[in-house]
């Protein structure tokens, strides 16, 4: 069954980290929020499996 | 009056009369080399080391006082090792490879560079800048003995500059007075504020970070504080909004506070003031005297060109960093070893004049890279909005129990050589199970050969390195030679050269520059193949 990867992940990690904090450029932070809500959603939905996403809800606790 | 504008750690080129400054027309020097720092009097033995005469003229008469840049990566040390300093500054020079971060009072977690055995150099060593410089100095003493024409002009100011179609002409104050000097190539090493990038009113565009940084350099009573560096991003004794602890010799530590933007320098400086952040980070039992302090604040920036016709920039005075990751004097040795063989070979006549366009190319290259990694540092270390805190805050809470977040962890990302992965003078890289690690534009790695290093073997001109098949031994294209080393991956039992050069290829023949970068690579030695990637590796084409 497949679970959470905790282990790095991302060939790139600066360009990705570089990426997040430029698509906030410009907003204010209750934009920076809403956008952040769309990106959790938007991504929860491409992994699309309930066991990864509870144990991803877990490891952001 | 001649005033310095800094004292001196050491007194090395006293000012003496130069016979210039009784000439009654202006002497012209092949190349001239405005800075005695580390960039300018490195580039000064690169040239002298091949038989080029190069003048250093410096407004000071030797090294000024404090440690500065103090973090030296293994690329630099490969390069003093071709000058003959590596040595001295190894053997000076703190070894760590341990690293430590912390956010208020927890752990984060902890790195170790872990160095691949089988380099002659660690990953990286802390050194005071002074000590730097001086041993550089030394290797021009031992060279001038072997003939090497280098000079240094202590007390040599520039006050103005000429560009002419062929030349450039300086005039320079001393403590005599002024003299004129012409020069057919100068090279500006002059720092940051580099007043020759003035005089030429060029720019020096980039990021302004409004932050200031305390340096502390301490010693230490006791040795109780480890050979690692610390970094503390919001640190719970508050002495800065982040604090790094580096361990220099001398029993000497460096500590960065950073200080916010509007900050009273003045009273910053005081003693019983930097007492109170260093106290409230070591405790009140912890006995220390301060040998050095400074407040900086830096830029993320570069020229457009490093290259102004007969007048180049190198190091500081090109392109400046924050120093989050050691880019500012490993970036310039870079940029010493890249321009040095080219001038060679232009002054001799063996090279065109275009080929030092490709110094410009390949280190506003390298430029660009330690710019944004070093702007990326910045922007982690102190984000710009609340978003970005957010997430650098998120970011560090998870990399204490999740593996996955460490690598987005930012504190630095500590200074590894510029591959020059499209550069002009890259030759064919046909050697397709050989790893990317000794691709065309990477530095050679290291490797154990025999009793010694691979590098150790490769020097200040082409190579055509063979392994386990044969080359010449000497080869000459168009007056430029070239050195053919043929050697067995049965001389290095560790299986480090077969793991850095052939992967699973048998064989390999490379090309290498005379700065060490690999030119082309293939698996057999061909003659007219060989002849393509050396004349274009020297711009002939």
């Amino acid at each position: 069954m497949a679970h959470l990867i905790t282990e790095p992940n991302m060939p790139a990690p600066d360009d990705f980290y570089a990426d997040l904090i430029a698509a906030h450029t410009g907003l204010s932070d209750d934009e920076s929020e809403a956008f952040n809500a769309r990106l959790i959603l938007v991504l929860a939905n491409h992994i699309g499996n309930q066991t990864i996403l509870r144990e991803a809800l877990e490891a952001s606790k | 009056m001649f005033q310095d504008r800094y004292p001196l750690a050491f007194k090395l080129y006293p000012y003496e009369k130069s016979k210039d400054q009784d000439a009654s027309d202006a002497v012209r020097h092949p190349v001239v080399i405005v800075g005695g720092g580390p960039i300018g009097l490195g580039t000064a033995l690169d040239l002298g080391r091949q038989g080029i005469p190069a003048l250093v003229l410096d407004d000071h008469e030797g090294v000024g006082i404090g440690s500065r840049a103090i973090c030296f990566a293994k690329r630099t040390l490969e390069i003093a090792d071709r000058y003959g300093c590596g040595e001295a500054m190894l053997e000076k020079g703190v070894v760590w490879n341990v690293g430590k971060v912390f956010q208020d009072d927890r752990q984060v977690y902890e790195f170790n560079l872990l160095p691949e055995t089988g380099h002659r150099n660690p990953a990286f060593i802390n050194l005071q800048q002074p000590y730097f410089e001086k041993f550089i100095f030394q290797s021009i003493c031992a060279e001038k003995e072997k003939g090497a024409p280098i000079e240094v002009r202590g007390k040599n100011r520039v006050e103005a500059v000429e560009t002419k179609n062929d030349h450039v002409v300086l005039t320079v104050m001393t403590p005599d007075g002024p003299y004129t000097v012409e020069a057919d190539w100068l090279i500006s090493c002059d720092g940051a504020s580099s007043p020759i990038r003035g005089m030429l009113d060029l720019g020096f565009d980039g990021r302004v970070f409004q932050d200031s940084f305390l340096i502390a350099d301490i010693k230490m009573k006791s040795n109780d504080f480890p050979t690692e560096r610390w970094f503390w991003f919001d640190p719970y004794f508050k002495s800065g909004a982040s604090t790094l602890l580096h361990k220099q010799p001398d029993d000497i530590w460096r500590v960065d506070f950073q200080i916010g933007w509007d900050v009273d320098r003045d009273e910053e400086m005081k003693e019983e003031n930097i007492r109170k952040r260093l106290d409230a980070m070591l405790g009140d039992d912890v006995e220390y005297d301060i040998v050095w302090s400074s407040i900086y604040t830096f830029q993320c920036r570069r020229m457009k060109r490093f290259r102004h016709d007969r007048v180049f920039f190198a190091g500081d005075a090109a392109h400046q960093v924050s120093p989050f990751g050691a880019r500012g004097a490993n970036s310039g040795f870079q940029d010493v070893d890249n321009l040095g063989w080219k001038l060679g070979l232009v002054v001799t006549g063996k090279a065109p004049e275009s080929l030092l366009d490709t110094y410009n190319e390949e280190r506003v290259y390298g430029a660009d890279e330690n710019i944004l990694n070093s702007t990326r540092s910045t922007d982690f270390i102190t984000p710009k909005s609340k978003v970005s805190r957010s997430f650098r805050d998120a970011v560090l809470k998870l990399a204490e129990k999740h593996a996955f977040a460490r690598p987005l962890v930012n504190s630095g990302r500590l200074s590894v050589p510029c591959t020059y992965d499209h550069s002009s003078l890259n030759g064919p890289d046909k050697l397709p199970g050989a790893p990317a690690v000794s691709r065309v534009g990477a530095p050679c790695p290291d490797a154990p050969l025999g009793d010694g290093f691979l590098l150790d073997k490769l020097g200040d001109e082409f190579v055509v390195l063979a392994i386990d098949t044969a080359v010449p031994d000497e080869i000459e294209i168009e007056g430029i030679p070239v050195r053919g080393i043929s050697i067995k991956t049965t001389d290095d039992p560790s299986n480090g050269l077969v793991e850095r050069y052939l992967g699973s290829e048998k064989q390999g023949v490379y090309l290498i520059r005379p700065d060490q970068h690999v030119a082309a690579r293939e698996r057999t030695y061909h003659p007219d193949a060989l002849r393509a990637a050396v004349l274009k590796a020297c711009g002939k084409e």
